[in-house]
């Protein structure tokens, strides 16, 4: 803050306070006299025949008032509210957060720091960490995976045992840090609509749903050519590139006729948004270990 | 009481001595502000909004989020622990008129940039209890259908310029073809995934 505007706000919060206590002063005394009949205390103004007396502020009032006076002088001394003065405590929000930041890493950072030291599996199995998990997963995951882990239309279910990118604490962690980006490239304009039906045709087959046989026969052509290089050759998906398993009935858009068909012709792009520059190591640790202890009971 | 019948008996003397009363707080309060290093100068590598994230700003308002949003995350450890870092004055300045807000119904967006994938944020606008069961947001389905010509976009710029905004000729040149086309939807996430992107801090 520059000079002038410090003593700006000095001159201006001094002469504010000088007037206040002026104010308050000056109306202190009766002011009225009426030498022609002392007992007379009022002004003299008659409105309609009311009378105004001329009385001081009560005497609790009037302390109240000193009251609040000397506490703001008190306020201005410990806290910075007079130019560039800091007050003597030195006090501000920011560093007032730090401290509190300080209390807490004093109070939490040693479970934090004893659970990073354990493997992501031994962690899953400490209900204490888990109840952590859960309250962080709830704060940063829960708005896509849903609160219980179980997914949205879109969002993978985490609870399923089937993965996009691997089960694994190694895959699980890797995906919260870095995120995903899933990108199945629209299909339509490249194959056209008559093989987008055929092809969507085989995939119903794929996973055992009804299909037209003899345009799933056509469709499986189209499939080895365009699809099996990341769906793979049996449908089984490849976790390396996240493309799903498509002979399971885990489906993450529609896994009718129609939906699967618009996937095919207009493709399919979610992003999974890295957590590593916004969450800290060991928060991701735990949350790992949340995530992998909701599929270990299955199968 | 002689004092008191002066001022009660002229009236301009007493509509100005009320101006020289409440303006004390203003003055010390509000007035340094415009003219203060922390408050005036952006924060290193604030760029102005582009044009297709200015339009999403406007639909941002028109439809009224900040009622119910925040973009002001206060140093406290609470709002640090879930938002992020603090906000600071030098990210708003750019901002005509500012959307700190003043209420939470939803969660503060100062720092939503990058959180969630666009396709999220368009799932949720389209209805937010299609990915959040338990929201009471309301639907804004509407945004998919309106598709912007962007006619004003470059006067929008040309004005906020004329407030201190540095956009520059091409910017506003630029501004209705990089606008013309594109689905109100898609102009708010843009400008959705860029709030507080600049102050990263690990939570």
């Amino acid at each position: 803050m520059s000079t002038f505007w410090s003593l700006w706000i000095i001159v201006l919060t001094s002469v504010n306070l000088a007037l206040i206590f002026w104010v308050l002063m000056a109306n202190r005394k009766v002011a009225v006299s009426d030498e022609a009949d002392p007992e007379n205390k009022t002004t003299g103004h008659v409105y309609d025949g009311i009378e105004e007396y001329d009385n001081p502020l009560p005497k609790w009032w009037f302390q109240m008032f000193i009251g609040t006076f000397i506490f703001g002088i008190i306020y201005l001394v410990l806290y910075p509210g007079m130019g560039s003065f800091k007050g003597v405590l030195g006090w501000t929000s920011h560093n007032q957060l730090e401290r509190e930041q300080e209390r807490a890493d004093e109070q939490y950072g040693q479970i934090f720091a004893q659970f990073a030291a354990m493997p992501v599996e031994e962690v899953a199995e400490d209900p204490r960490a888990l109840k952590m998990g859960v309250r962080m997963f709830a704060n940063n995951c829960a708005v896509c995976h849903g609160a219980d882990a179980g997914g949205n239309y879109g969002f993978p279910n985490l609870t399923d045992g089937d993965w996009l990118y691997g089960g694994s604490a190694e895959q699980i962690k890797h995906s919260i840090t870095h995120g995903r980006a899933g990108n199945m490239p629209a299909w339509g304009p490249i194959i056209g609509e008559e093989n987008v039906v055929a092809s969507a045709e085989y995939v119903l087959s794929l996973s055992g749903q009804e299909h037209d046989a003899e345009l799933a026969a056509k469709g499986q052509g189209v499939y080895a050519a365009n699809c099996a290089a990341c769906h793979g050759a049996d449908g089984s998906g490849s976790q390396i590139v996240g493309a799903p398993d498509l002979t399971d009935d885990v489906w993450l858009y529609e896994g009718d006729a129609k939906g699967i068909r618009h996937s095919i012709r207009n493709g399919r792009s979610n992003v999974m948004p890295a957590q590593g520059e916004m969450l800290r190591e060991e928060k991701i640790h735990l949350l790992t270990a949340y995530v992998y202890s909701l599929s270990q009971d299955i199968e | 009481m002689k004092n008191h019948d002066i001022v009660e008996k002229n009236i301009g003397l007493m509509v100005l001595l009320a101006i020289v009363a409440i303006s004390f707080g203003g003055l010390v309060e509000i007035v340094p502000q415009f003219f203060l290093k922390e408050t005036t100068e952006p924060v290193e590598g604030l760029k102005p909004w582009t044009a297709v994230e200015l339009e999403g700003r406007d639909i941002y308002i028109r439809e009224g989020c900040h009622v119910c949003h925040t973009q002001m995350i206060r140093p406290l450890r609470a709002e640090v622990e879930r938002y992020g870092h603090y906000s600071v004055a030098g990210e708003s300045v750019y901002d005509h008129p500012f959307l700190w807000g003043s209420k939470r119904t939803g969660p503060d967006l100062a720092r939503v940039g990058g959180r969630y994938s666009d396709e999220w944020h368009k799932a949720h606008l389209y209805n937010p209890r299609n990915v959040v069961p338990e929201s009471n947001m309301p639907e804004f389905p509407w945004l998919f259908d309106n598709i912007l010509d962007g006619k004003d976009t470059g006067k929008k710029m040309a004005a906020l310029r004329s407030v201190g905004v540095p956009y520059t000729d091409t910017d506003i040149e630029g501004a209705e073809a990089a606008v013309k086309g594109v689905t109100e939807m898609d102009a708010l996430v843009a400008y959705l995934q860029q709030l507080g992107t600049l102050l990263q801090q690990k939570r």
